[in-house]
């Protein structure tokens, strides 16, 4: 099976290399993005085949490359949780593959970095030791680099990649210190050698921050996640549904190989805090910009911050409660992290190829020139709907499953018996609770704005349906969207191997065949998805018949009443757009609310005197802190850096070379008390 | 026989919510008016109301979509399947392993999500206003709500409503301050999530103070009848959902007869004409405040739930 694997992986890279020639060609990107949705396919196949197997047998073999770092080979495995995310790349890989071979491709530059992307992120999930994981999330960052600076031409997306890039810088330079704290204690790369001597004290600390830092950054946690709404979507939409969709997960596949799997199972509770504490600030912070953004794909960037920040409350829930010795809770939050990463995947997937199927169709990605399309697209409104019900956390689709075991897990916080941890789980599950319902007015906020309502813009009302292929590449995720709605016992079934990596052996599933559990003991919870299909359909049947019986005449069409507004005048054929919600309108009770407080939100209104004839006007701003506390600063000790270095390039011959002779008496001193010790 | 029983319970309980639901709007509108010195309409009004409502033709706007049509029906059939949910006269009823406190959030949820959809789908400034509000106060109402359900589910160990309702039964609780607080915090959760005074008024239409009827404008109807339907229900499972977790006792147990059918059948009418003339008394003797006061009225709520799950802490910390 690792064989196969190899050879998938080869023909992605191979693909890439053919992709260079082949993008200026007629049909080459075709061929390419074809390759691409085979590859994910068997990725897929890969994937399923080895949960399947794994649930007999948990021995996983390693396959070592005949190539590799100087001191060894580079060494690949599937386990449990390789397989668990490998499901998810190769699932939401096909489907944004499947969308780039519908839609004509517009750049050039972003045909032959993709399948490196979809390469350099299998890669990193399936890879087996510290080295070759490294080497692949650095191929996934350069890769998906180059794939945000495609479009190059406008200034917005030269800074976004020129951010993103120093981002992926940094969280290289977390991540390669944790890997080099773990393998020099244990003595070597490999995660089998690395599992065998778990760190502790200092060195257990600062693998957890640097790990968080690294994996944290790249997974768009807060305070580092700036990068996120600038860089996703500056590139095509195809790349930002697999940025958010897939490479988000990537990055916190390898927090939790890091931090619940190399660190080893004795670690204690205070483990789960930070990521508790840093995940549930992400969840509100980015589910409140996804209410203030106006550009869709910005909002959808902003609610994968939400996601992401909820899928590191289960993982840190599911460390402490392993610290606590609660295995059934720990099973129960990881699961729910496991089953939202792989719902997220899809939802926030499809609600991307939407962004950009209507940014193709009606030419803007701004809500403000959108509106109506509800009309001119309804297959499109459709699938967006299944994805924004998902993305609100609505039953009976996906995103509720997951975030019921979330909750669940979050309301049995306080079993660990520490009144510190039980507080802060009472203040997360606020925050979730919040993160939820924020999330459910942005997705509403983005519906409304873009399907229903009237066209904003003449542009807006020539919008069409999209093309057959094109069609299928969206009414495909919805499909699943739904499915994994109504499956997820099954699902958490099939994670069950994740979970033994992640908890060890003893942990199961909280699922019990269609159902999820939540809670321990007899008196416990149950979320019985196909039940409840089967009462709100039946539900739904009896109203509508009873209604039918009960009022039979058939809808008549009339003007608008709007509390008695008069009609717009003839040169305004989709009425007055100044009297329809705008996107800071529908945002208004929000920033005020919450946004004056935690975005630094101001509103201003410019209102002319009495006689004056210029129009009155209003603005509406907000800042995320993150770039205040974060990026300013690192902005400034750059730039004092860059003055100090300045300095050295005016020293005398004399002290240069002096300078260079210190350096190296410094580092021969350094290995003489390395090897000393 | 226990199967037997929870079936037949499970069809009593719906048809007595159904027939409930204009009951509770209407008691509550005519007590109100008899508070204010009013004569009031009969509490049958709402039935009548519903009944010329789906005797009209219903008009739509000419850009309206399908959104219009189907949301009224998704927003009933959520809310309906969610009091289905809540115990009333018995426990142990066919649909109790479905009766999670999570799942009638979520259900809810739904309900308020195709209510939005529908008040912004013609593109109207009112619709869009309320939409926006709406979404905006459940991001303070949910929180309040998911930390009085956490004191729930530290004292009977579990979020299934049924065994929640029958743990607190038993009585071995006793009474607890945290409970009491809790209870406070999901009064004024139910306050807001019924858009009732003073968070919004049911009964007005100035437009700029208004948050559920803004989005309901444009419909007519049949539409509208179920858009009113729907507020009925919500008041009812709300009421029910108090009576069931905070005065559970009286309720028949899972696998009781008849007679104890009956006496819980006597008890709930009791609860929720007490929670009616609550309701009633509290709306006629406060002002309705500023829509951005809303999020300070439902942070009291989060706070006062929090300080309740943390007395709980406490207390079983030192137990």
């Amino acid at each position: 099976m690792l064989t196969a694997l190899s050879l998938v992986l080869a023909a992605l890279l191979l693909l890439a290399a053919a992709g260079v020639p082949l993008a200026r060609r007629p049909g080459g990107a075709r061929l390419v993005h074809g390759g691409c949705v085979g590859a994910c396919l068997a990725l897929v196949v890969l994937a399923a085949w080895a949960l399947l197997a794994g649930a007999g047998g948990s021995a996983s073999a390693v396959l070592a490359l005949p190539f590799g770092p100087p001191w060894g080979r580079a060494l690949l495995a599937l386990d449990g949780l390789s397989a668990w995310f490998l499901l998810l790349l190769g699932v939401t890989g096909a489907m944004a593959s499947l969308y780039a071979l519908a839609h004509p491709a517009a750049q050039p530059g972003a045909v032959a970095p993709y399948p490196l992307f979809l390469g350099g992120m299998a890669l990193a999930v399936v890879a087996a030791d510290g080295f070759t994981l490294m080497f692949g999330f650095e191929l996934m960052s350069l890769a998906s680099w180059a794939l945000v600076a495609a479009d190059h031409s406008q200034a917005e997306n030269r800074r976004a990649a020129r951010l993103y890039l120093m981002m992926a810088a940094l969280s290289a330079a977390c991540l390669v210190p944790a890997f080099g704290l773990l393998a020099g204690h244990a003595g070597g790369f490999s995660f089998a050698v690395l599992r065998a001597a778990p760190p502790t004290g200092w060195l257990a600390g600062g693998v957890l921050l640097l790990g968080l830092l690294g994996a944290g950054g790249k997974a768009g946690l807060a305070p580092l996640h700036v990068w996120l709404p600038l860089a996703h979507p500056a590139a095509p939409s195809h790349v930002s549904a697999l940025m958010s969709g897939a490479m988000t997960k990537v990055a916190l596949y390898v927090l939790a190989r890091l931090l619940l799997d190399l660190c080893g199972p004795a670690q204690p509770l205070w483990w789960g805090v930070p990521l508790l504490v840093v995940g549930a600030c992400s969840a509100v912070l980015g589910a409140l910009r996804a209410n203030l953004e106006d550009d869709t794909k910005v909002l959808l960037a902003c609610s994968t911050i939400e996601n992401v920040g909820l899928i590191t409350i289960g993982l840190g829930l599911a460390l402490a409660f392993r610290g606590a010795d609660l295995g059934p809770l720990a099973a129960l939050a990881a699961g729910a992290a496991l089953l939202h990463a792989l719902n997220h995947g899809v939802f926030k997937t499809l609600l991307f190829l939407v962004a950009g199927s209507v940014l193709h169709s009606a030419g803007s990605r701004r809500l403000d020139r959108l509106g109506g399309l509800i009309h001119a697209m309804p297959v499109t409104a459709g699938c967006a709907l299944v994805g924004i019900a998902a993305a609100a956390s609505l039953p009976p689709l996906s995103g509720f499953a997951s975030e019921w075991l979330l909750l669940q897990a979050l309301l049995a916080g306080w079993r660990t018996g520490d009144i510190g941890f039980q507080v802060l789980a009472a203040a997360g599950t606020a925050l979730a609770a919040m993160a939820a319902a924020l999330a459910a007015a942005a997705m509403v906020r983005l519906f409304g704005l873009v399907f229903l309502g009237r066209p904003r813009t003449p542009r807006g009302a020539g919008a069409h349906e999209v093309g057959r292929l094109e069609r299928w590449a969206l009414l495909i995720p919805a499909g699943l969207t739904l499915l994994l709605g109504l499956l997820p016992g099954p699902l958490l079934g099939l994670a069950q191997p994740a979970l033994s990596v992640l908890l060890g052996s003893a942990a199961t599933a909280p699922a019990r065949g269609f159902a999820l559990l939540g809670g321990t003991g007899e008196a416990s919870a149950w979320y019985l998805p196909l039940a409840l299909l089967l009462v709100l359909a039946a539900a739904g049947l009896l109203v509508a018949l009873a209604v039918r019986a009960r009022s039979p005449l058939e809808t008549r069409r009339g003007p608008v009443w709007n509390c008695g507004f008069i009609n717009p005048p003839d040169y305004l054929p989709f009425g007055d757009p100044l009297s329809q919600p705008t996107a800071g309108g529908i945002a208004q009770p929000l920033r005020r609310m919450l946004g004056t407080s935690l975005l630094a939100a101001r509103e201003g209104v410019d209102m002319p005197r009495p006689g004056e004839t210029r129009a009155a006007g209003y603005t509406a701003s907000f800042a995320d802190p993150a770039f205040g506390w974060v990026v300013a600063p690192a902005a400034r000790l750059r730039d004092a850096v860059a003055a100090r270095c300045d300095r050295l390039r005016d020293f005398s011959i004399r002290r240069c070379l002096s300078l260079g002779f210190g350096a190296l008496l410094a580092l021969l001193a350094l290995l003489a008390w390395l090897e000393a010790h | 026989m226990e199967t037997l029983g929870g079936l037949l319970t499970q069809a009593l309980h719906l048809v007595l919510v159904l027939v409930g639901a204009p009951l509770v709007l209407g008691c509550t509108r005519w007590l109100k008016a008899r508070m204010m010195g009013r004569r009031g309409a009969s509490p049958w009004q709402p039935v009548r109301d519903f009944a010329k409502l789906l005797r009209k033709r219903p008009v739509l706007a000419e850009n309206a979509s399908a959104v219009s049509e189907v949301a009224p029906f998704v927003a009933v059939v959520a809310t309906l399947v969610a009091l289905a949910l809540v115990p009333s006269f018995a426990l142990g009823m066919a649909f109790a392993p479905l009766g999670d406190l999570l799942l009638v959030a979520g259900l809810l949820a739904l309900a308020r999500v195709a209510l939005a959809l529908a008040g912004m789908d013609v593109g109207t400034a009112f619709g869009g206003l309320g939409a926006a509000r709406e979404m905006s106060f459940a991001a303070f109402a949910e929180p309040a709500l998911l930390v009085s359900v956490l004191s729930f589910a530290i004292l009977a160990g579990t979020t299934n409503l049924d065994l929640v309702a029958a743990t607190f039964r038993d009585g071995q609780l006793g009474l607890r301050v945290s409970l009491a607080l809790a209870g406070i915090a999901m009064l004024a959760v139910a306050v807001a999530e019924n858009a009732r005074i003073p968070v919004d008024n049911p009964s007005t239409h100035l437009e700029l103070t208004m948050v559920h009827e803004a989005m309901l404008l444009e419909a007519s109807g049949r539409h509208l009848a179920l858009w009113e339907f729907q507020a009925a229900l919500k008041l009812e499972l709300w009421l029910a959902l108090l009576a069931a977790v905070f005065l559970p006792f009286g309720a028949a147990p899972a696998g009781a007869g008849p007679l104890a059918w009956a006496l819980g059948l006597l008890a709930w009418l009791a609860k929720m004409a007490g929670f009616t003339l609550a309701l009633a008394s509290f709306e006629s003797a406060i002002a309705k405040m500023r829509v951005f006061r809303v999020p300070e009225f439902l942070g009291a709520a989060l706070l006062l739930a929090l300080l309740a799950a943390a007395l709980l802490f406490v207390s079983t910390g030192l137990a």
